[in-house]
């Protein structure tokens, strides 16, 4: 057949990094992405590679989110090597802010829930005091309780993340075509037609990852793959020598010096538009952690949309109807880059997904629409 | 390298660039004041520490940041002059914590 080996439809972080990891095992791999003015959360991300607290309930995407957070340094170095493009990877842990004592004692009942959960697999965080913070977090407010160490978190720039796999998936052979939203999903002999506006693509195979497009697109392939919006703002500082040296879920520093304050979270539809009263609330609580940021200017806020399935975890699947479409969707793909790019091309060429992810697979959904 | 596109005989105000007093046209942007001036290094970034000026002049670019009357980061393209305004070049970034 004439044509792709495989097709990603989605050219966001998830879709992005699965192409990337394709083109590497010597695979003529597509992406067809939408433009500009596409839902593109791997626009509006915070940046986080994150670990504490994921997972709880669900020990595989704990394992999951672990394992990548192992491979992200490797996995950062080699895109630059590839491209020349330094995506600010730091791994050198993160800190959860405890604003009460009640939040602390919510946060260690998860970790150590977690930390049970996954047995011999080594799994750290402390938790300290405010005062052994403060070499790490200068500014530290007196209303902060504590902090959780993990030194499994880190962060790093999601928007050249996203250049930097672009540029490597090309560099490797693989083809960008924006502005080719797909219309219709045909199994054809040894594959699948993918129809758009501007022609058809045929090729042997098809990753659906498409953020929130991937519900519409899942059901092309018989697929019930839920999918739906929930909104994060956030705000980001002038650029200044604040010396934050590890990322927190509240505030985390950016390369070039700009204070990240995150974020909120609501459901709000496909509104993309910031409200005062929320990047208030934000401001507030990271002025509540780091005082100084009270005479910082805020230089940009925005809103985007995190892709969620009902209970938050990921869904990698196949279509049963229609061999060699998969679906792969999440709502972290920062953290889960590196394994998208390390991991899932070998699923997508063939391989069984691994036993205990079996548990991302869409037939989940339905056993909940049962009962 | 810049000259006013328009002769003026609009009132002055005295501003002061690193301490040095400027007479420039009321009402103008402290950008183009000092590039009218003959300055085209307003800071070094925090990054690299490589020289900026002004790019946009629409408030867009950040690139022409300097200090106003001790406050950093501000910029220069979207204020006014206004009399006795003290302006300082930013060297790379600035010292956030107390």
């Amino acid at each position: 057949m004439s044509g792709f080996d495989v097709t990603v439809v989605g050219g966001g972080l998830v879709g992005a990094a699965i192409a990337y990891g394709l083109a590497g095992k010597g695979l003529k791999t597509a992406i067809l992405d939408e433009g500009d003015i596409a839902h593109r959360a791997s626009r509006g991300n915070f940046g986080l590679v994150w670990v504490q607290g994921k997972g709880h309930g669900r020990p595989e995407y704990a394992t999951w989110t672990l394992t990548s957070a192992e491979l992200w340094h490797d996995f950062a170095q080699q895109l630059q090597d590839e491209t020349g493009i330094d995506v600010e990877h730091s791994n050198q842990g993160g800190v959860f802010l405890n604003l009460s004592a009640e939040e602390e004692v919510g946060h260690r009942a998860v970790l150590e829930d977690i930390k049970r959960s996954l047995g011999n697999r080594p799994y750290s965080f402390e938790f300290m005091d405010r005062a052994a913070l403060l070499d790490w977090l200068p500014g530290l407010g007196p209303d902060v309780v504590s902090g959780c160490y993990s030194p499994h978190d880190g962060h790093a720039n999601p928007l050249k993340l996203l250049r930097a796999l672009h540029q490597a998936f090309q560099a490797r052979g693989g083809q960008y075509r924006p502005h080719h939203p797909v219309t219709a999903m045909t199994a054809i002999n040894g594959g699948v037609r993918l129809t758009t506006p501007d022609g058809d693509i045929e090729s042997a195979k098809v990753v659906i990852a498409a953020g929130l497009g991937t519900q519409r697109l899942a059901a092309m392939a018989g697929l019930y793959a839920p999918v739906g919006p929930n909104q994060g703002q956030l705000l980001i500082t002038e650029r200044v020598d604040a010396q934050l040296k590890l990322p927190t879920n509240l505030v985390r520093q950016t390369g070039e010096g700009g204070l990240m304050l995150g974020f909120s979270n609501e459901e709000a539809g496909y509104d993309t538009m910031t409200r005062p009263v929320l990047l208030k609330n934000i401001a507030w609580r990271c002025r509540q952690a780091f005082p100084f940021i009270g005479g910082l200017k805020v230089v940009r806020s925005w809103a985007a949309l995190r892709i969620m399935t009902p209970d938050g975890f990921p869904i990698y699947d196949r279509a049963p109807e229609m061999p060699g479409v998969h679906v792969a969707t999440c709502h972290s793909g920062v953290t889960l880059a590196a394994v998208h790019a390390q991991r899932l091309p070998d699923w997508i060429a063939g391989a069984a997904l691994p036993d205990d992810m079996t548990c991302f697979e869409t037939g989940r959904f339905n056993v909940q629409a049962v009962s | 390298m810049f000259r006013p596109y328009r002769d003026t005989d609009d009132a002055t105000v005295r501003i002061h660039f690193e301490g040095q007093a400027l007479d420039v046209p009321a009402g103008e942007t402290v950008a183009a004041a000092l590039l009218a001036n003959g300055v085209s290094v307003f800071r070094t970034t925090p990054v690299s520490g490589a020289e900026r000026g002004p790019y946009c002049m629409i408030g867009v670019c950040f690139e022409c940041l300097v200090e106003i009357d001790a406050l950093a980061n501000r910029q220069a393209c979207q204020i006014q002059v206004r009399d006795g305004m003290q302006i300082r070049r930013q060297a790379g970034a600035v010292a956030a914590v107390p």
